[in-house]
């Protein structure tokens, strides 16, 4: 076993981090995806939803392609066994993505109604499907999997669908909804970013339970038997206590019109609470309900080398990443607000 | 059985991911030239067929986007062992890919799409030549993946995995340096021959003839020298692969014994047994291919396979026969079409009657679909030509599958994939063809946002 300190734990934390950024980032656009049919009043009102996440989306997306890759060079055998083990949930996450990023880019193509229709739908599905099960696929990796020799998930796709995975799915989906209801009125002007802000307050309260729910579930249930390095039970709970919080700081945010804290809550909320995943399965990656076979930091990591490689590579070129891709958010800075001009295009 | 549905889902989700990628890798490039034409002349028509020919690419482009996710899943989804095996060594190369290449891409398309107006010209300019630049990357770290599986280099096998004890070598390896520039002349080739056709079109309807001839030129001028390259690197990986994947040369020619002075089949009548009902042959010209030299010694599958059988155990190491030989064959043919289209094109514009002759812009239209057609069978040869082998010389196919995932599953998926996939195919074939026929100048209104007012681009 190597030591704690080591390439193997560096990866681990960095892939926390994408997984981070990416439920911070596509929380909302998914929240935006599932919003629109509900708060748009008309096809301008829509286009407008959608160029909030336009300019970014792909980007944002891209951190779940880097949490992919990194985590198949630094830990092979956790890629392999969660894609293996998640197979129809993630047939079902990959179609929800396809047709959600084709939505995107393919809705404004052409002008008749019945054409952008269809693609409203297919990017409220699209949203929809991802946004509930990366909260079951998470709940899961915690709370534990049928996981037998060799390293092999054995609990078949109705295994993932165990309750607390569902709660865990529900709650995302919730809180990704608000997170994307409190962008949108960050994001637009005039009565559609009131009809958002309406929105959100209808679902902070909700998330606020189920966030709850699923924090006191997963972390009272905890399973996967004792594992040495572990990282004290309190600050997985302090995170997920954080997660509670930042929702209800969401609220009174909501109350007082104060869109750019209300944002910033809520996004805190999901960075605490994929925090609190990751400092409790830390050293595992994934837990096995049979004692003795989980995947932890250790058995599923690649060699030496590898984890090197990468390291220098990551040093030299996240920073690079971050500062362009923050400079496209700010580039898009700014509320879009309703064109003055009678619209010729819809 | 359940090997042969892995298969056949890797072959249609990674064929019709390659059938954007190269259009994507192509027209990125041709549309930041034609950017820069129009910012360093000021010149208005530049300007507008870089916007044409952008809103093809970004139709191109999503589907690039959408089903490159499911290649990035599916090795852990559908290859698990292989996954282990290969982590170490595979996985770096593309995780590097993401870093570098896809944040790039994205960043920046969207920076293009919505920057107009609210960047300067010359920072937007960037975004295109940065958006093209990361195509170019993901290709060269991808193929750095796919050339380890060709010929493994820098690894060690420990237990059940390879790991990496050299990432330099990695990106030295020679298969990678002659699989990137074939597949990168190939993708620019392909990114020609689509503006060469689209103008044609145009030409053909005499819609905006003045534009479209310029692009026409352009185009057909970068599909000739492409194609030319395509066709020496060509040559290069065939020498390559004589040394390092014998046995994929040998099938590509179904030469069944070692030979001097190979001659070269052109096309067989009959079955590949080695008894031809009809042959046309040129002499020689195998040697001259693998070898470089006119009596060089080109090895036959009895031999090979007598060979690889002692080193690695009694098993059957030849792969499908005709699958290799007529892949090959269909990729160089249509090769050569795509050559003569381009010739053709340099005599008419050398008598300035490239945008008049119907006979020749029948001909580009008709020729759109070649390089999509190389490519597929470029790429059905090389990877088909490995098996058994899915790490040439380290593991088999069969042993790569992921143990968990049942029949059921993988047939499920396959089937849902491969509907989903017709319909968004139909889907684009119908919005670019659309998309085609609309006039130069048109939408100026959807791109004219403000700093205040943002475009609504969607
Ligand atoms: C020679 C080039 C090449 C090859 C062999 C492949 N790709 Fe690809 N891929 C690209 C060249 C490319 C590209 C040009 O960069 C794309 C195509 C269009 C696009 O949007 O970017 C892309 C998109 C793309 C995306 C979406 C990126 C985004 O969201 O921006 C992913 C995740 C992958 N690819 C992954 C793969 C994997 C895992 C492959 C191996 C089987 C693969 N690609 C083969
Ligand atoms: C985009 C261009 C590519 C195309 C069109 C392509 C095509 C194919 C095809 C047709 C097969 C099936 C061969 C057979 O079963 O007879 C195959 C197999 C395979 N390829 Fe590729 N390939 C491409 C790139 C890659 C790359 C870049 C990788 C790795 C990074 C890769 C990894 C594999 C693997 C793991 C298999 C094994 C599955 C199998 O044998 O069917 N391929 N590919
Ligand atoms: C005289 C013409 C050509 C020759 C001699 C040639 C040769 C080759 C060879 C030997 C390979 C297999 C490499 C390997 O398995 O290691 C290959 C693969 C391939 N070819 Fe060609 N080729 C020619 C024309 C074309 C054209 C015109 C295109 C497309 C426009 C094309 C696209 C591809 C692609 C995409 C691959 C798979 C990727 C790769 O292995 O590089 N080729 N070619």
């Amino acid at each position: 076993m190597t030591p704690v300190v080591s390439l193997a734990t560096l990866w681990f934390v960095l892939i926390a981090v994408l997984w981070t950024g990416y439920f911070f980032l596509e929380g909302f656009d998914f929240g935006v995806g599932i919003l629109t049919p509900f708060l748009a009043r008309d096809d301008l009102d829509r286009r407008m939803c959608i160029n909030t996440i336009g300019p970014t989306w792909d980007a944002n997306e891209v951190w779940l392609l880097v949490a992919g890759g990194a985590t198949f060079a630094a830990f092979p055998v956790w890629y392999a066994t969660m894609f293996s083990g998640f197979y129809l949930a993630l047939f079902l996450l990959l179609f929800g993505l396809i047709i959600r990023g084709v939505s995107l880019e393919y809705r404004g193509k052409e002008h008749a109604a019945a054409w952008r229709a269809w693609w409203d739908r297919a990017l409220f599905v699209g949203s929809l499907i991802p946004a509930l099960l990366w909260g079951v696929a998470f709940t899961d990796l915690v709370h534990g999997l049928q996981i037998g020799s060799g390293f092999h998930y054995t609990g078949g796709f109705f295994g993932l669908l165990q309750p607390v995975a569902l709660v865990g799915g529900v709650a995302g989906l919730a809180l990704f909804s608000l997170h994307g209801a409190v962008f949108l009125s960050l994001k637009t002007s005039g009565e559609l970013a009131g009809r958002a802000r309406a929105a959100a307050r209808l679902l902070v309260v909700p998330t606020a339970v189920l966030v709850t729910a699923l924090v006191l579930w997963a972390g009272l249930d905890g399973r996967g038997g004792p594992v040495p390095h572990r990282i004290p039970a309190t600050i997985p709970w302090t995170l997920g206590a954080v997660a509670v919080v930042a929702v209800g700081v969401g609220g009174i945010g909501l109350w007082r019109e104060r869109d750019g804290w209300t944002f910033a809550a809520t996004g805190s909320a999901i960075v605490a609470l994929t925090a609190a995943a990751f400092t409790s399965l830390f050293p595992r990656v994934m837990v096995s309900t049979a004692t003795g076979r989980s995947l932890t930091v250790w058995n599923a990591s690649s060699a030496h080398e590898t984890l090197l490689v990468m390291s220098v590579v990551a040093a030299i070129f996240t920073p690079l990443v971050l500062a362009y891709q923050a400079w496209s958010y700010w580039v898009f800075r700014g509320r879009i607000t309703r064109p003055p001009v009678p619209d010729l295009h819809s | 059985m359940i090997t042969m549905l892995d298969r056949w889902q890797f072959a249609v989700t990674t064929v019709y991911h390659f059938l954007f990628v190269p259009v994507s890798i192509g027209l990125a490039l041709l549309v930041a030239v034609m950017q820069t034409l129009a910012y360093r002349r000021k010149d208005e028509e530049w300007d507008a067929l870089a916007r044409f020919f952008g809103k093809l690419f970004v139709i191109n482009f999503a589907l690039g986007i959408a089903t490159g996710i499911v290649q990035e899943f599916q090795f852990g989804m559908n290859w698990s062992n292989y996954s282990v095996f290969v982590g170490n060594i595979f996985g770096a190369p593309l995780a590097i890919e993401g870093l570098l290449a896809f944040f790039m891409e994205s960043t920046f398309l969207g920076l293009w799409l919505f920057g107009r107006g609210r960047l300067s010209a010359r920072l937007h300019l960037a975004t295109i030549w940065l958006v093209s630049i990361g195509t170019i990357l993901s290709a060269l770290f991808i193929l750095a993946a796919n050339a380890w599986m060709q010929h493994p280099v820098g690894y060690k096998v420990v237990g059940n995995r390879a790991e990496l004890t050299d990432f330099w070598a990695l990106l030295a390896n020679s298969t990678l340096w002659a699989e990137f520039s074939h597949t990168f002349l190939a993708a620019i080739t392909t990114g020609g021959m689509v503006v060469l056709g689209v103008s044609a079109w145009k030409l053909l309807r005499r819609h905006e003839t003045a534009a479209f001839a310029r692009a026409a030129r352009l185009a057909a001028a970068v599909s000739l020298v492409a194609v030319i390259g395509v066709m020496v690197t060509g040559d290069l990986q065939a020498r390559l692969m004589d040394e390092q994947q014998p046995m994929k040369m040998a099938a590509a020619e179904a030469l069944y014994d070692t030979q001097s002075g190979a001659s070269f089949s052109i096309l067989t009548v009959g079955n590949l047994s080695g008894n031809p009902i009809f042959q046309v042959r040129v002499p020689h010209l195998l040697s001259l291919i693998a070898d470089m030299s006119w009596n060089g010694s080109v090895s036959g599958i009895h031999q090979i396979q007598a060979h690889e059988a002692a080193t690695y155990g009694p098993a059957s190491y030849v792969p499908v026969i005709w699958l290799s030989y007529w892949s090959f064959r269909l990729m160089i043919g249509f090769g050569v079409v795509i050559l003569a289209v381009a010739i053709w094109a340099l005599v008419l514009a050398r008598r300035k009657r490239l945008d008049r002759s119907r006979w020749f812009l029948w001909a580009s239209l008709l020729a759109i679909g070649a390089p999509f057609l190389a490519n597929t069978f470029g790429w059905i040869f090389t990877e088909a030509g490995r098996q058994p082998w899915v790490v040439n010389g380290l593991m088999r196919t069969d042993q790569a599958i992921s143990p968990t995932v049942g029949a059921g599953s993988v047939a499920l998926t396959l089937a849902g994939f491969t509907v989903l996939y017709t319909v968004l195919g139909v889907i684009e074939v119908m919005l670019m063809s659309r998309y085609a026929r609309h006039p130069l100048h048109e939408d100026e209104a959807d791109s004219s946002g403000s700093a205040s007012t943002p475009a609504l681009v969607y």
